[in-house]
Formats: C-alpha cells, sequence, structure tokens
C-alpha cells in the first residue's frame, strides 16, 4: 500500500497523510495538472468527478461535480491559493451550487499537497484544515451517505453475481 | 460493541438501507427542509414520505421541528461521531485517493510499450 503514515491532529482538525508512488515527481504532478487524470482520481467509482473548468494557477478556479448513481450532480471547487510546479500546490475546498458559485452554507477546507521524489519515486505529504468541527462534520455527513450507498450497492452486485 | 450500540447501528443500517431516504439524508443535510417540500421531490405519497422520515429521525439521523403548520427536518447525525473518528473516516476518502493515484501510474507502466492499436 502507498500510505505510508497519517497523523490525526484533533486540536487543530488537520489531517496529515503521506504516501509514496512509483514515479517521478513530474508525473504525480500531472495528474493534478491534468483535468482527465485528476477526475480519474477525485471521486469513488460510484461517485465519479468530472472537471469542469481547471485554472490551475494561483488564484484560478478547478471547478467539478460528481454525479451519484442516480444521476444527481453536486458540485465543488477549488480555489489555487499557490503553485510551485512541480513541488507543492494549495487549494481551498468547497462545495457550490451548479452554477460554481461557492456555497456559503457549507465549509472550506484548507489543503496544501507537497511532492519530493527520492529515487525515482515520490512523497506526496496531504495536509488537509477545517476551521471547525461542524464543519468536518457536514462534509463527512455528506459522505457518509456516499459511502454506505457505495456499500450496499456492492452488496447488491454481490448478491445478482 | 455494546448492546446499545448494536441496537444504534442497526436502527441506522436499516435507515439508510433504502435508497428515497438516503435521498432525503442528502437533502436534509444541506440544509432545513419542510416535510412537504420534501414529498413534493418524489412521485410517493406526502404520507409515505412522512414514514421515511420518521424512520430517519428514529435512527437519529435527523430532527424535526415545527414552524406553524410546517413540520421542518434537517439532518444530525452529530451525535453518532467523535472528532477523532470524523478524521479517521476523511482518511478513508483520501486512501482511497491516493489508491486511485496508484492504478492510475501502474497502468502507464503496464500499457506503455504496447498501447497502439
Amino acid at each position: 500500500m502507498p500510505v505510508t503514515d497519517v497523523t490525526h491532529d484533533l486540536d487543530a482538525l488537520t489531517l496529515t497523510i503521506t504516501a509514496e508512488f512509483a514515479a517521478p515527481v513530474e508525473r504525480i504532478w500531472q495528474v493534478y495538472a491534468d483535468p482527465r487524470q485528476l477526475e480519474k482520481v477525485w471521486g469513488p467509482p460510484s461517485y465519479p468527478a468530472t472537471v469542469v473548468e481547471h485554472d490551475f494557477t494561483p488564484g484560478g478556479r478547478v471547478n467539478y461535480f460528481m454525479t451519484s448513481p442516480e444521476g444527481e450532480k453536486f458540485a465543488g471547487y477549488w480555489r489555487i491559493t499557490a503553485v510551485d510546479e512541480p513541488r507543492s500546490f494549495s487549494f481551498e475546498d468547497g462545495f457550490a451550487d451548479m452554477d460554481f458559485t461557492p456555497n456559503p452554507e457549507m465549509p472550506v477546507s484548507t489543503n496544501v499537497y507537497t511532492f519530493t521524489e527520492r529515487d525515482g519515486r515520490t512523497r506526496a505529504t496531504y495536509v488537509g484544515t477545517y476551521e471547525t468541527a461542524e464543519g468536518l462534520q457536514k462534509v463527512l455527513d455528506m459522505g457518509m451517505i456516499e459511502g454506505s450507498r457505495a456499500a450496499i450497492n456492492q452488496i447488491d452486485e454481490f448478491i445478482a453475481s | 460493541m455494546s448492546e446499545d450500540d448494536e441496537e444504534r447501528a442497526d436502527a441506522l443500517f436499516h435507515a439508510l438501507a433504502d435508497r428515497t431516504r438516503r435521498d432525503i439524508m442528502r437533502r436534509v443535510l444541506a440544509g432545513e427542509h419542510s416535510v412537504s417540500a420534501l414529498a413534493a421531490k418524489y412521485d410517493m405519497s406526502f404520507a409515505a414520505v412522512q414514514k421515511h422520515v420518521a424512520v430517519l429521525e428514529k435512527a437519529g439521523l435527523l430532527t424535526k421541528r415545527r414552524n406553524g403548520r410546517e413540520q421542518l427536518a434537517s439532518g444530525d447525525v452529530r451525535a453518532v461521531r467523535s472528532v477523532a473518528s470524523m478524521l479517521t473516516e476523511l482518511e478513508q476518502v483520501w486512501r482511497g485517493r491516493i489508491a486511485r493515484i496508484d492504478e492510475l501510474i501502474a497502468f502507464d507502466t503496464t500499457t506503455h510499450p504496447d498501447q497502439e492499436d
């Protein structure tokens, strides 16, 4: 498994996860810099992501939506705050309306992704911070429904096979 | 898990093992909805939707309050989780993304030499 370390900071509401990939930094950078690759990894298979705008520069926006198995769409955005290709980038991640206007009632997380290379392999460090426990709760509440749905669909598939 | 936890898990999974109820949850987690506004979203009777809302309420997933003649429902699962378990849940989402990146780059190396058709 590529994940090498995980830290939970309960006071700062920060999750830090470190992973190691068998590819150089430039290859991992591409995953984020190329909208077609980003949408392959961002959403789970049951909730695929579609990236509709991808301005990967400071102040730029990455707009995407995720589609439920029933075809309902949920929109989200990244507001890019810093880019240091191919070493790191920072962004705010939030929910939006279907015209990609940020939804102020939904929480925003602050994220810093950092990539360092050693012997042709990439160590990726992902740090995400929520401002309040309620904010994190809200995000997970949405995700929990997705997760239980995915699990239940898997049971359906198992029974059908 | 204690007997209480087991019962709560049963109620939770029963409540979420229905497509309409999961859909109702997604709506009420994003914001408060009146039961009549929810009922208008589905091709079923008001009473049927009200029944779904009652199951979710019993599982502790949503709370209802009265406002005049309306019943307003909002999502509430905070009782179920601590900050520690929330970060663990978020970790699972991130692990999923990392696993997908790993698959994506593995696909490069396995298909690169003879990808032409």
